[in-house]
């Protein structure tokens, strides 16, 4: 029987990933700090034709875009004159499992279906896992979902208990883990002894099983106003979502769309904290994804990430939890659609977009998550105040992540925080030279790293010359 | 008390010790056995606390001790939290 320590499994990862995916990540590779993105993510096979296909086989995609008149005009209300774009949604919570990760889960699973798998395993807290669960469901798979779910006394992030019962609820074996970061070697684990398909979140299948929500927001927004977004915004936190709807809109010939991330503010509470744990309030979309994942996309469950945000954001803001709640309520309020606070991370940011641009402008927030017991923003908060966090009215700005969520008291207290690009940029930068050092690098790697931050060549070396000097 | 084989129950066990856990992470979850639970109907006759085989809804059999008989999802939307109601009320409106 194979070691099943901790070290001796990990020391299994590469073959592990190799069997349970079919992909050879290390054909890609060229050094250590760059492979071929392009030809990793066109060997899937799929045509977006394809992918449009297999979708629309296992109720994915063709969600409603519907346009926020009202939100609109409050925002408007805070504006400048001749200032407030247009709000649009895109109503992911339409899609089987309800969000935009049946998208990232159903090309993973037909995959595992047609190569023959007998099951598919993910790794997972969030609602990838319910989206595996019911895609697998559709398709005659075994699935086995892993969570990391209680801390150390035992009690559970009402949001990933909600999972787990979805998870149950499309016939899947759940297993839920305290909290760590181990939950990757239980993965190894499961993988080995299974033989199943691992249909990661940062695979090629499900990073292109994304571009189609990208795609239909193009054509959605063209068909209604005979035009292109001005901007789409994307709740951001291991990439894929930014990844996949921006090369969904390249692919559609929006080029001159902004891509705008979004995440909320979690500074300073740590991922793998058993003490924290139960002291964030968001359970995804928030920076303690967002902010690692971009700066250093390749730490995930696969040897090569098939999302890297920073090569499709044109920009990142930040925002509060309690921003996010108090956006949340109002949607309901004023709009009447009660829909889960992670998804409205990317509202909360587009309030703020649209009171800066013209009123002709449009931004399109492009996804919804359904809500419910446990999800619900006010679970949330009513966990956060069981959990000795302060819960007031007054200024965002007051918020301090673990310790106080402040809801504004009225819309123009929403304003979401602009982040410095070229600090996250030369952020991964010092990540890449700690894999390999700059004097190592040659113009294939330079080449391969400006098109991960969106720059070009010249900047990246101008970028590592004067950081050398400081 | 016995529980019939066959029963829905949540099992419990620890996956890895403290002294196996990962390298690096936090003292607060370094001292902690990192635990596993999960649910699937008992194997045989089995008591509270005891351990015992459950097969899951896929199928595959697990052990564990035996923590919770016909577990069921009690979570909900907690009680109401005020400061989010006049939210989006007109009478309360911005700007």
């Amino acid at each position: 029987m194979a070691d099943t320590s901790y070290a001796a499994v990990l020391g299994r990862r590469n073959g592990i990933m190799k069997a349970s995916l079919g992909i050879d990540f290390d054909s890609y590779v060229t050094s250590p700090i760059a492979f071929d993105y392009e030809r990793m993510m066109a060997d899937t096979g799929y045509s977006l034709e394809d992918i449009v296909r297999i979708q629309s086989q296992t109720k994915v995609g063709g969600t409603p875009l519907h346009e926020l008149t009202r939100l609109t005009e409050w925002v408007r209300r805070t504006a400048e004159p001749g200032k407030g774009a247009r709000i649009l949604v895109k109503d992911e919570a339409a899609n089987a499992s309800g969000s935009f990760k049946a998208r990232r889960a159903s090309i993973s699973v037909f995959e595992a279906q047609r190569r023959g798998f007998e099951g598919v395993v993910a790794a997972t807290s969030g609602n990838y896992g319910a989206a595996v669960a019911s895609q697998a469901a559709m398709r005659g798979l075994k699935c086995i979902i892993l969570q990391e779910v209680f801390d150390s006394r035992g009690v559970c992030q009402p949001e990933i208990i909600e999972k787990s019962r979805a998870c149950e609820a499309y016939g899947a074996e759940v297993q839920r883990l305290s909290v760590g970061p181990e939950l990757f070697y239980v993965l190894l684990r499961t993988l080995e002894e299974t033989g199943f398909f691992n249909a990661s979140l940062y695979t090629p299948f499900g990073i292109r099983g994304v571009e189609t929500l990208g795609h239909e927001v193009a054509t959605q927004v063209r068909e209604r106003f005979g035009r292109d977004p001005d901007a789409v915004v994307v709740t951001h936190a291991g990439g894929g979502n930014v990844t996949g709807t921006a090369r969904g809109l390249r692919a559609a010939g929006c080029l001159d769309t902004r891509v705008v991330a979004c995440s909320v503010d979690l500074e300073g509470l740590h991922m793998a904290s058993d003490v924290d744990f139960n002291r964030k309030s968001f359970t995804t979309g928030h920076t303690g994804f967002g902010v690692p994942f971009a700066t250093w996309p390749d730490r995930v469950d696969v040897p090569r990430n098939a999302a890297r945000s920073l090569r499709y954001m044109d920009e990142y803001q930040l925002v509060s939890q309690g921003e996010v709640f108090f956006v949340t309520e109002l949607l309901a309020k004023i709009e009447g659609l009660e829909r889960g606070p992670a998804g409205n991370t990317s509202l909360t940011a587009a309030v703020t977009l649209a009171r800066q641009m013209d009123r002709e402008g449009i931004v399109v927030v492009q996804e919804t998550e359904y809500t419910g017991a446990g999800k619900h923003h006010n679970r949330q908060l009513s966990f956060a105040r069981e959990n000795g966090i302060e819960v007031r009215v007054g200024d965002p700005a007051q918020n301090v992540p673990g310790t106080a969520i402040v809801l504004p008291r009225t819309l123009d207290q929403v304003r979401g925080r602009v982040q410095d690009m070229d600090r996250l940029r030369l952020s991964y930068l010092k990540n890449a030279a700690r894999h390999h050092p700059v004097g190592a690098w040659t113009d294939a790697d330079v080449a391969f790293l400006a098109a991960d931050i969106k720059q070009d060549a010249a900047w990246v070396r101008r970028a590592v010359a004067e950081d050398s000097h400081e | 008390m016995n529980v019939p084989k066959g029963t829905w129950v949540e099992i419990e066990s620890i996956v890895l010790h403290p002294a196996e856990r990962a390298p690096g992470i936090p003292p607060e979850t370094a001292r902690c056995p990192y635990v596993r639970r999960l649910s699937g109907f008992l194997e045989d006759d089995g008591v509270p606390g005891g351990e015992v085989a459950v097969r899951s809804l896929i199928g595959r059999t697990h052990r564990g001790i035996l923590r919770a008989v016909q577990p069921g999802y009690d979570h909900g939307f907690g009680p109401t939290v005020p400061e989010l109601l006049p939210i989006g009320i007109s009478e309360v409106r911005d700007g």
